[in-house]
């Protein structure tokens, strides 16, 4: 994936560079929001990770020109605001996806895989298979080798979420914002517990499990 | 002796009385002159009156009796004391009665007018001195001339006393000024003194300090009531700041001191890989812990200063969110054996901020979930959405030991932890958070006995938009 990292913070940008490319991507790096305007107008990128504070230009107003231009590449807005309001702003902006700093890593990589798949069409899918595991979005069944799995709706949701980034790490603030829309911080892990219940459901009773624990990440369907 | 003047001139006691008697004498001139005007006019039109019945009855005199019957008359008149004048002359000018010996005003005798004219004249006796009069001229048949008219030295006196009265008035007008500086310095201004007094007492260190306050309920009590009430206040904040200070060096060093503990302690032993990922693994964890912490603690501050405005703000259903986030909590209730009842009808809809209530919410149902367990027997945790007039009421109840009545305060305070919880895992930061979001909302937090254990209610307005408006 190609990605431009719009970030003024040298160690900040060479860090995130150096792990996004371990990861696998291709970043370019734009130092500030004039620079960053140039390249995201060239176009080409898959996904667009821009500081909201740039000497020069400030981040919400590159993306929102390049929304009236009909650049839609998706943005991932990185900010040392973390509050409710600044997230709605950054939203309104034009943005796609808003993390607060200090973020961990493995956070805003899961968060930019996860942009970048939403432009891919079988997003839209109305059945997500992994392997024996089948959910049907419209039916909203789920079976496991062609065994039916009764969910609770939320549960559903969840897999829901988790098998349309199939292969891909999903961390908890993730779904917690996705599957119960609440940006807040739960203190409790609470999440973990959802999780090992739905694990219970689908992998319990089945030889080869397809929710896994990435630790200090997040969680996958594989 | 400038110096010391400068200072009297500029003291507001000094001022205040220099507007007093501008104000008052520019006043009274006015209406001293006002009068003085009026009753000039008032007194001229009297003379003139009086000169003109006369002139008329001896016009009838001489109309009856012929010239020398009139001349008897004028002669007569003319010396009775008072402050008629006559004058009767033949063709030629000569005198034949009166008590004028002298008239200067011009061409008086030849062009005889129908008004009054002012002049001066000599009284015919001894007496030499120039006086002014007012007098009428008629021309009687034959070319005789007839003078009638007063003197008006009366007028002359009026004024002269009007302008004394000026003097005086001024003159009291000043001592009346200097007796209000000195009252106005000594009763008033001694009171503003006493306050800038003890306001400087309380500056140099005295934060216990408060201003007197007399007792006659006045504008400087008031005054002195409102600052030190304001003076509690700060207080109290300041008070409130040094607990937290406190609770941050502990709270947030003692993670810290651990934090940097834990890698000097690897670094220090053996270069083994699997050692130093488990370490860092545990540093990363603490590290979060902390940014949660300090992240709660800015949320706080940045409600408690009024943002976030209406950008968060929306019409939501209270229910809907308790429901939200307790669907979100109930499993973990379930695993550590709670029972959990959720009470929250549809339909409760107020105006607020949907992310900072279901935070508030989760805070309030982690506490109850941590701290509320009985000592023997299952937690039960009751959650309660209800209308109670105008407002809502969101209650989380627990049955554990709940918290006596005299730490209840004290366990909204941020940072708080009560000794009981310290060992527990928590920033000690969610229940002041509940607070500070039932305060953004207008509203209230209550702490309250379940009977047993502890119940937190938060009181929200429903109309607490509106009410945001009109503080």
């Amino acid at each position: 994936m190609r990605i431009l990292l719009i970030e003024d913070d040298k160690e900040t940008a060479a860090y995130l560079s150096k792990a996004l490319r371990e990861a696998g991507h291709v970043p370019d790096h734009a130092g500030d929001g004039e620079e960053g305007a140039v390249m995201a107008a060239d176009g080409g990128y898959d996904v667009l990770v821009v500081d909201r504070m740039l000497p020069k230009r400030d981040g919400l107003s590159l993306i929102e020109d390049l929304r009236k231009r009909g650049d839609h590449t998706p943005a991932l807005i990185l900010s040392a605001l973390g509050q409710v309001d600044d997230r709605v702003a950054g939203l309104h902006a034009g943005g796609d996806d808003y993390l607060a700093k200090p973020y961990a890593f493995s956070e805003l990589l899961a968060r930019v895989e996860a942009l970048a798949r939403r432009r891919r069409p079988d997003a839209a899918e109305t059945v997500f298979r992994v392997g024996d595991l089948e959910l049907d979005r419209l039916r909203h069944t789920v079976s496991r080798g062609g065994q039916n799995i009764p969910l609770q709706p939320r549960e559903f949701r969840l897999l829901e979420y988790l098998m349309k980034n199939a292969g891909q790490v999903v961390t908890r603030t993730m779904l917690l914002e996705n599957v119960w829309d609440y940006h807040f911080d739960p203190q409790t892990n609470v999440i973990d517990v959802h999780i090992s219940r739905l694990r219970a459901k689908i992998d319990k009773g089945f030889r080869e499990p397809r929710l896994h624990t990435v630790r200090g990440a997040g969680y996958m369907i594989r | 002796m400038t110096t010391a003047l400068g200072k009297v001139v500029r003291t507001t006691a000094f001022k205040l009385s220099a507007i007093y008697i501008a104000v008052f004498s520019v006043f009274s001139v006015f209406f001293i002159i006002y009068i003085a005007y009026s009753t000039n006019v008032l007194l001229n039109q009297q003379v003139r009156e009086t000169i003109g019945t006369e002139l008329l009855g001896l016009s009838d005199q001489y109309r009856v009796g012929g010239m020398s019957e009139l001349i008897d008359v004028i002669d007569q008149r003319a010396h009775q004391p008072g402050a008629s004048l006559y004058l009767m002359t033949d063709a030629d000018g000569h005198i034949l009665a009166g008590n004028v010996s002298h008239v200067t005003g011009g061409d008086l005798f030849t062009s005889t007018e129908l008004d009054p004219v002012t002049v001066t004249y000599r009284r015919s006796d001894a007496d030499t001195t120039e006086r002014t009069a007012l007098v009428q001229v008629v021309r009687l048949p034959g070319d005789f001339l007839l003078l009638v008219g007063r003197d008006v030295g009366e007028r002359e006196q009026f004024r002269h006393i009007i302008t004394s009265a000026l003097a005086w008035a001024l003159v009291l007008m000043i001592a009346l000024a200097a007796i209000s500086y000195v009252f106005v310095s000594r009763n008033v201004l001694k009171r503003i003194d006493s306050i800038a007094a003890g306001a400087r007492r309380i500056m140099l260190g005295d934060l216990a300090g408060r201003l007197d306050v007399q007792g006659s309920g006045d504008e400087f009590d008031r005054l002195a009531e409102s600052l030190n009430a304001m003076l509690d206040r700060i207080e109290h904040l300041i008070y409130g700041i040094k607990d937290v200070s406190d609770n941050i060096a502990h709270d947030l060093k003692t993670p810290l001191t651990r934090l940097r503990n834990r890698v000097e302690a690897a670094l220090a032993g053996p270069a083994d890989a699997a050692r130093y990922r488990t370490a860092l693994e545990a540093t990363i964890e603490e590290s979060d812990q902390l940014i949660k912490t300090f992240n709660a603690l800015l949320m706080i501050a940045r409600i408690e200063a009024g943002s976030p405005t209406d950008g968060g703000m929306s019409d939501v259903d209270l229910g809907a969110i308790v429901r939200d986030v307790a669907d979100l909590y109930e499993p973990v209730a379930d695993e550590t054996g709670a029972e959990f009842t959720v009470e929250a009808p549809e339909g409760l809809t107020l105006r607020a901020s949907r992310e900072l209530l279901g935070q508030a919410v989760a805070n309030l149902i982690d506490n109850a979930l941590k701290h509320g367990r009985p000592d023997s027997g299952p937690a039960k945790i009751a959650v309660s959405v209800a209308r109670a007039g105008e407002e809502l009421q969101l209650r989380v109840a627990d049955n554990g030991h709940g918290i006596p009545e005299a730490d209840r305060e004290r366990a909204l305070q941020r940072f708080v932890r009560l000794e009981k919880s310290r060992s527990q895992p928590g920033s000690g930061l969610g229940l002041s958070l509940a607070a500070a979001v039932a305060r953004l909302h207008h509203g209230t937090i209550e702490l309250s006995d379940a009977n047993p254990g502890l119940a937190v209610t938060l009181h929200l307005p429903i109309q607490s938009a509106d009410a945001g408006k009109t503080p």
